[in-house]
């Protein structure tokens, strides 16, 4: 069985291989030297401001292939739901070889745990090794990203560490299981990549917040989280905040608003907030100190009382969230298989 | 005498219509079985449920005494040839007897091979390239070599031409003798049977209609001509099987374990053909069939 598996399965295989062997071979030489430029970058700069400014560069210089990597581990186990998975099944149904090889020496969940075994091995494989690819040549991004892009956010999350790894056991079931529900293989694909797409969506959404409290604290105005302050026409002072928090560089902001010295909720990130008490004629944030930075006139307004609050995952649970959320995924895909071995005696006959 | 099928109130329902239902059947071992019927008929559903491809809706069937495809032993006896004959388009003839081999306790290689060489298959070629005949005669292999007591063969040669057709029933037969099997075999061409099979179940409209062996079944069928007459008035053990009445004249098919002694009958032998046709034939029991069109 396992010859008869690795036969016609060989090709995907190899084709995969390949595909894994380029991903190396592009990724391999420019790793290191983004490491490189990274660590150059960082000695030369300043801590500080002139630090933050080398980010952006940095990132911006990289940003293309940053996302073009992270793409890639984002779409391949999708890929292996839809083109392993879903066609498992329904291309031995629309064959009629099925009925070949279910009527050789071995039962039908003996056939079914093979396929499943070496296939589902090579492709959470194939999408491990990928993910830790490009989790490893992305380090120095990862540390420097802008919000958004930070290695807590969901997007970027999803693509680093073991978590592809996970991904792509469920999508592939996933396929397998659809395919016995809808014995067809093009309907099958679609519905694959629907339910897959729904669940990759739903769970950074819906689930992945919850699986450890958020930490909620509060945090002085700095340069990383105010994004604007201003005065209107009406004359009254204004304050934007960002997503950003200060001091914690790439966690996962899940609220950030502006509160003033009783504790009251002004605006969240983003929105216009007045802020009373600022005077723009003179003092830390007058027209004469603006030359010299929005320093001083961030700590006059952290003087009125006006304060981040943000709930957020920190960076250093990254493993942790890594973990769990794989783990679901993991039963997921037991589940799943389970649904398999069972419809295989019984749906399709 | 053991069994080789053995069925008792066999049912088997896609959404609400009856592909088989009522099916009652003992069939000894050691017997060629036709299974003949219309297309439609629930010949396909019969075989798939003996070879464990189907579930059963109401009933129960036993296959060499033990549950189809039940496990690794049970799917060892019972050898399966599919409706045309499926192979994988993508592997080679010796890949195919390889697949055998590596899913076969009981393969028998140097059969599979000499049975190729004597075809004349190229173990080379892929199976998606091969005709009709030789991807029938592949699938037979497969079936074969993996030494079953029973080969269940299910419209095998329906694709084939006259010649591949003689030939795949004739290569089945001397199979059959040389490894004294018991072989089921479905087809809606009487004649492809006639000469191979030497039992016999009629399936019309997902009923089995009628099974025994040939010779019996011949032996005790009679065809009666002779003045038009009321089927009512025939004997009481005499079982009409298919009527036709001219003005004047009755035709009768009729079953009987008894000799016909009434001197106004006319009493023919049948061939397996007539036999078949005359279970086929439904306008005595309902009404008659309509006219053929002709339609241009």
């Amino acid at each position: 069985m396992i010859w008869l598996t690795w036969r016609q399965f060989r090709g995907a295989a190899l084709m995969t291989s390949a595909l894994l062997v380029a991903l190396a071979a592009v990724l391999a030489p420019t790793g290191s030297r983004l490491a490189a430029d990274y660590a150059a970058g960082l000695a030369a700069c300043a801590p500080g401001a002139e630090c933050l400014h080398f980010y952006d560069r940095f990132f911006d210089a990289y940003r293309m292939p940053f996302l073009a990597g992270t793409l890639v581990v984002l779409i391949l186990p999708a890929l292996v739901g839809l083109f392993w998975g879903a066609p498992l099944i329904t291309r031995e149904l629309e064959a009629g070889t099925h009925l070949l090889v279910w009527n050789q020496g071995i039962t039908r969940r003996r056939w079914l745990a093979v396929k499943l075994a070496l296939t589902g091995l090579v492709a959470a494989a194939a999408a491990g090794v990928s993910g830790l690819a490009v989790t490893w040549w992305s380090g120095p991004l990862d540390q420097s990203a802008p919000e958004g892009f930070a290695l807590m956010d969901p997007l970027v999350f999803s693509a680093r560490g073991i978590l592809p790894l996970g991904f792509a056991a469920f999508a592939f079931v996933l396929g397998v299981s659809i395919g016995m529900l809808v014995k067809r293989t093009l309907p099958a694909m679609a519905l694959t990549l629907l339910v897959f797409t729904a669940v990759q969506v739903a769970m950074p959404l819906l689930v992945r917040p919850h699986l450890m409290p958020p930490v909620t604290s509060t945090f002085d105005l700095a340069q990383e989280n105010v994004d604007m302050f201003g005065v209107r026409r009406d004359g009254l002072t204004t304050v934007t905040l960002t997503q950003a928090i200060p001091g914690h560089t790439g966690a996962w902001v899940l609220s950030s608003e502006l509160i003033d010295g009783s504790g009251r909720t002004l605006a969240a990130s983003g929105d216009e907030a007045v802020v009373h008490g600022v005077s723009v004629t003179s003092g830390p944030c007058g027209t004469q100190q603006a030359r010299q930075g929005p320093g001083a006139c961030l700590a006059e307004l952290s003087r009125l009382g006006y304060r981040q609050r943000a709930a957020y995952q920190p960076l250093d649970r990254f493993w942790a969230l890594q973990w769990m959320e794989t783990g679901i995924y993991a039963l997921l895909t037991a589940a799943l298989t389970g649904l398999s071995f069972r419809w295989v005696r019984r749906r399709l006959s | 005498m053991s069994s080789v099928l053995e069925a008792r109130g066999l049912g088997k329902r896609y959404g609400r219509r009856w592909a088989l239902r009522e099916c009652t059947i003992d069939i000894p071992d050691g017997h060629v079985v036709g299974l003949v019927g219309p297309n439609g008929a629930g010949k396909t559903t019969l075989l798939k449920l003996a070879g464990g491809q189907l579930q059963p809706t109401t009933g129960g069937l036993s296959v060499l005494g033990g549950r189809p495809a039940a496990g690794p032993a049970q799917l060892a006896k019972v050898g399966f040839v599919a409706q045309d004959t499926p192979v994988y388009a993508g592997l080679s003839v010796a890949e195919h007897l390889r697949l055998g081999a590596r899913l076969n306790t009981g393969w028998d290689a140097a059969m599979a091979r000499e049975r190729i060489a004597r075809l004349g298959l190229d173990p080379a070629q892929r199976a998606g390239r091969l005709s009709g005949g030789q991807r029938a005669q592949l699938a037979l292999t497969l079936g074969l070599a993996k030494r079953p007591e029973l080969l269940i063969l299910d419209e095998p040669v329906a694709s084939l031409d006259p010649l591949a057709r003689r030939e795949f029933l004739q290569g089945l037969m001397e199979a059959t003798v040389e490894h004294e099997l018991s072989v089921v075999l479905s087809s809606h061409l009487v004649s492809d049977l006639e000469r191979t099979c030497d039992y016999l179940i009629v399936l019309v409209d997902s009923r089995v209609r009628i099974a025994g062996e040939a010779e019996r079944l011949l032996a005790t069928h009679h065809r009666l001509t002779g003045p038009r007459r009321d089927p009512g008035t025939l004997p009481a053990d005499q079982h009409v099987v298919s009527a036709r009445h001219t003005d004047r004249q009755s035709t009768y098919v009729v079953r009987t374990g008894r000799p016909i002694l009434d001197p106004a009958w006319t009493v023919s032998r049948l061939t397996l053909e007539d036999l078949v046709l005359a279970y086929m034939d439904d306008s005595t029991a309902a009404g008659p069939r309509p006219a053929l069109e002709v339609r241009r």
